[in-house]
């Protein structure tokens, strides 16, 4: 089975700071990992691999050093990685980085031969847009798996693949063919370390890194800025409101401190108690 | 796949970008709102749209419309009746058996010939795990943008969408603009809008639509739907009140206090994102803007400090109360009520406070 997952390098959100006075993301320092998400779709892929045989490449679009993030899933137990990098790259939309990932694609397959699946993760954490997977489908023809919790089966034989897709208010059990693009849910496998074997051979692998001339990307147009239809005309950080919250003095014990927020909640809001003690007494 | 060519963008220069429309896109108005019905039932984020659509719409002088769905039935006529309801001028009715459940190769054709055949100049999607599905699709085939997770949506002096969405991981906000391709689409996730007024007095046209749709084309099916539990279900995004905790709990155990709170109160309880990291609650308990947008009478924050990435979900709330140590956590620039003291300690008092308070002995007393 050949199977491609694409991933993204991304700033450890938790430690992103804002600069109290510019309102300018301080981005030196902040640490980069793998977009968590794209671990579970990583592992799902690598569990299909070892079970009917072929290979998983990884996929990422991004500046230099997200090699190190391609070098991590090799460590995982990916057989291939590769790096598509570009100045043309910069400042592509979800629009355009679909475009140009749907072209390396194209190309890995002019390589390396036809995809069975594709998997990408359910969004990122940088983003949180959770629309290069649908766009990499569209852009390929492929059928579209989004938010799935389960790969009940998957024949390359037959070429179909049964999974159980989270839907609004239940599970969904689709049955569709291959080649499709599947973004796996989070917390739905146990991502692997991987083996001492792969942490060497990620040590001194060749991670693949491609310009836009050597993916054959056929309109440079389409990357990019230029290839965005999307602008992002203003980052701002939100105002506060004119009134801070209206502090409320701790007292001498906690017990005092709750009987003060217990005043302060219900002289501003009368009419909660008499809806709260109805909730809290189950009606 | 995209028959329609790219037209060539102007060359832009970003933040100073101008509109330029080009012609062929001229002809496209009024705002759409994509009425997400699923299995008889339309998913509140709908009517949420529609009020934020109607604002649009009476800001840019056209049409509201409401975009339904279905298999045809009694479903998508309740839903196009509730749409008017809650705002639409009229409806674009797309009925099909193939349309009774969701599946993306169907959805996605059906929308695109619509708004091909209709022009829209807004279509607005809930940032649901549907909506989120088909947008992607819908927005790469038409190749126009699409601005995901919206906390406002407004229009600009020249007509533009404007767009507004936490970035940076949820640390800042940013505008975002469409400004030469059409539609010009967003989706805004469940309860970050208010539910407008229903009034039933309103009624609109119906449109009815022929897709191209094929069945014996259509490669995904659907072999069974399986409805989640009532029990497993949270509640959170319409709980009228949620408590919610964060790292200054400082450990699991700690976070039980939490739901002692909750479970006094009749309370919903959830957690801020880097508890769900470090697995104290789980996913569907999370609370902002990657988990669940809530919008109760009363909110308890304990322990959250507040980044944006938390405020954009819980900002819709009546009254926010913040219990946090420092003084200067960015939760105290949008709570109602604070208080700088230490939520473990805090929690069993106020849990006991809100026993008594509540108690429905107190509650006849008052009422004698």
């Amino acid at each position: 089975m050949k199977i491609l997952v694409c991933i993204k390098q991304v700033p450890d959100s938790a430690q992103i700071r804002v600069h109290p006075v510019t309102n300018t993301i301080m981005r030196q320092g902040v640490p980069t990992i793998i977009n968590p998400y794209d671990l579970f779709s990583l592992e799902e892929a690598l569990k299909l691999r070892d079970k009917f045989g072929g290979e998983v490449t990884v996929l990422t679009m991004g500046p230099p050093m997200a090699e190190a993030a391609l070098r991590k899933t090799l460590a995982i137990g990916a057989d291939r990685a590769i790096l598509l990098t570009d100045r043309f790259f910069a400042g592509a939309d979800t629009l355009a980085t679909t475009y140009a990932l749907a072209q390396a694609i194209k190309k890995i397959q002019k390589t390396w031969g036809d995809l069975d699946l594709v998997f990408t993760g359910k969004q990122t954490i940088d983003g949180d847009t959770a629309q290069v997977g649908p766009g990499v489908a569209k852009r390929l023809d492929l059928l579209q798996l989004t938010y799935v919790s389960k790969i009940v089966e998957a024949d390359a034989e037959k070429r179909e693949v049964v999974i159980e897709r989270r839907a609004e208010g239940g599970t969904q059990v689709l049955k569709t063919k291959m080649p499709c693009l599947i973004a796996m849910l989070e917390g739905t496998n146990e991502v692997r370390r991987g083996s001492i074997s792969d942490s060497l051979r990620a040590a001194r692998a060749e991670i693949i890194t491609w310009s836009a001339k050597d993916a054959e990307i056929e309109d440079l147009s389409k990357c990019g800025l230029k290839g965005s239809p999307t602008i992002v005309k203003k980052v701002f950080a939100p105002t506060p409101r004119t009134e801070r919250a209206a502090f409320v003095e701790p007292g001498k014990t906690a017990g005092d401190s709750a009987d003060a927020i217990l005043e302060a909640i219900f002289k501003r809001h009368p009419a909660l108690e008499d809806d709260m003690t109805k909730l809290a007494s189950g009606f | 796949m995209s028959d329609k060519p790219a037209p060539a963008a102007p060359q832009q220069s970003r933040a100073s970008a101008k509109k330029e429309l080009p012609e062929h896109f001229r002809g496209y108005k009024h705002v759409w709102v994509f009425v997400e019905l699923e299995r008889g039932v339309v998913h509140p984020v709908s009517w949420e749209l529609l009020g934020a659509g109607r604002k649009l719409a009476d800001q840019l002088k056209v049409d509201l419309a409401a975009v339904v769905l279905g298999a045809p039935g009694e479903g998508t006529r309740n839903a196009i009746q509730e749409a008017f309801y809650y705002g639409a001028d009229l409806a674009y009715l797309v009925e099909d058996p193939i349309l009774a459940d969701y599946r993306n190769e169907p959805f996605s054709k059906a929308v695109t010939q619509l708004v091909n055949t209709h022009k829209p100049e807004i279509l607005l999607l809930g940032a649901t795990t549907l909506g989120r599905d088909l947008a992607g699709s819908v927005a790469t085939t038409l190749l126009t943008g699409l601005t995901a997770d919206c906390t406002e949506l407004a229009v600009d002096a020249d007509g533009s969408l404007a767009a507004t969405r936490p970035t940076f991981g949820g640390s800042l906000l940013c505008t975002i603009y469409t400004l030469n391709y059409r539609p010009q689409m967003a989706t805004v996730r469940p309860r970050q809008l208010p539910t407008p007024a229903r009034d039933e007095t309103r009624s609109g046209r119906v449109i009815e639509f022929k897709p191209d749709l094929d069945e014996d084309k259509i490669i995904t099916k659907l072999l069974k739907f399986i409805p989640d539990r009532e029990s497993a279900k949270s509640n959170l995004a319409f709980a009228d009140v949620v408590v919610a905790g964060g790292l200054g709990l400082q450990s699991a155990e700690n976070y039980q206090l939490v739901r002692n709170l909750a479970a006094v109160l009749g309370a919903e309880f959830g957690g801020s994102r880097p508890l769900v990291q470090k697995g104290w609650i789980t996913a569907d308990r999370q609370i902002g803007q990657t988990g669940k947008t809530i919008r109760p009478k009363l909110y308890i924050a304990a322990g959250i400090s507040g980044a944006i990435q938390h405020r954009v979900g819980v900002e819709g709330a009546d009254c926010i109360v913040a219990i946090n140590t420092d003084k200067n956590a960015p939760i105290f620039d949008f709570a109602h009520v604070g208080i700088v003291t230490d939520a473990i300690r805090l929690l069993p008092a106020l849990t006991e406070a809100f026993r008594k308070r509540l108690s429905p002995e107190s509650a006849d007393r008052l009422a004698g």
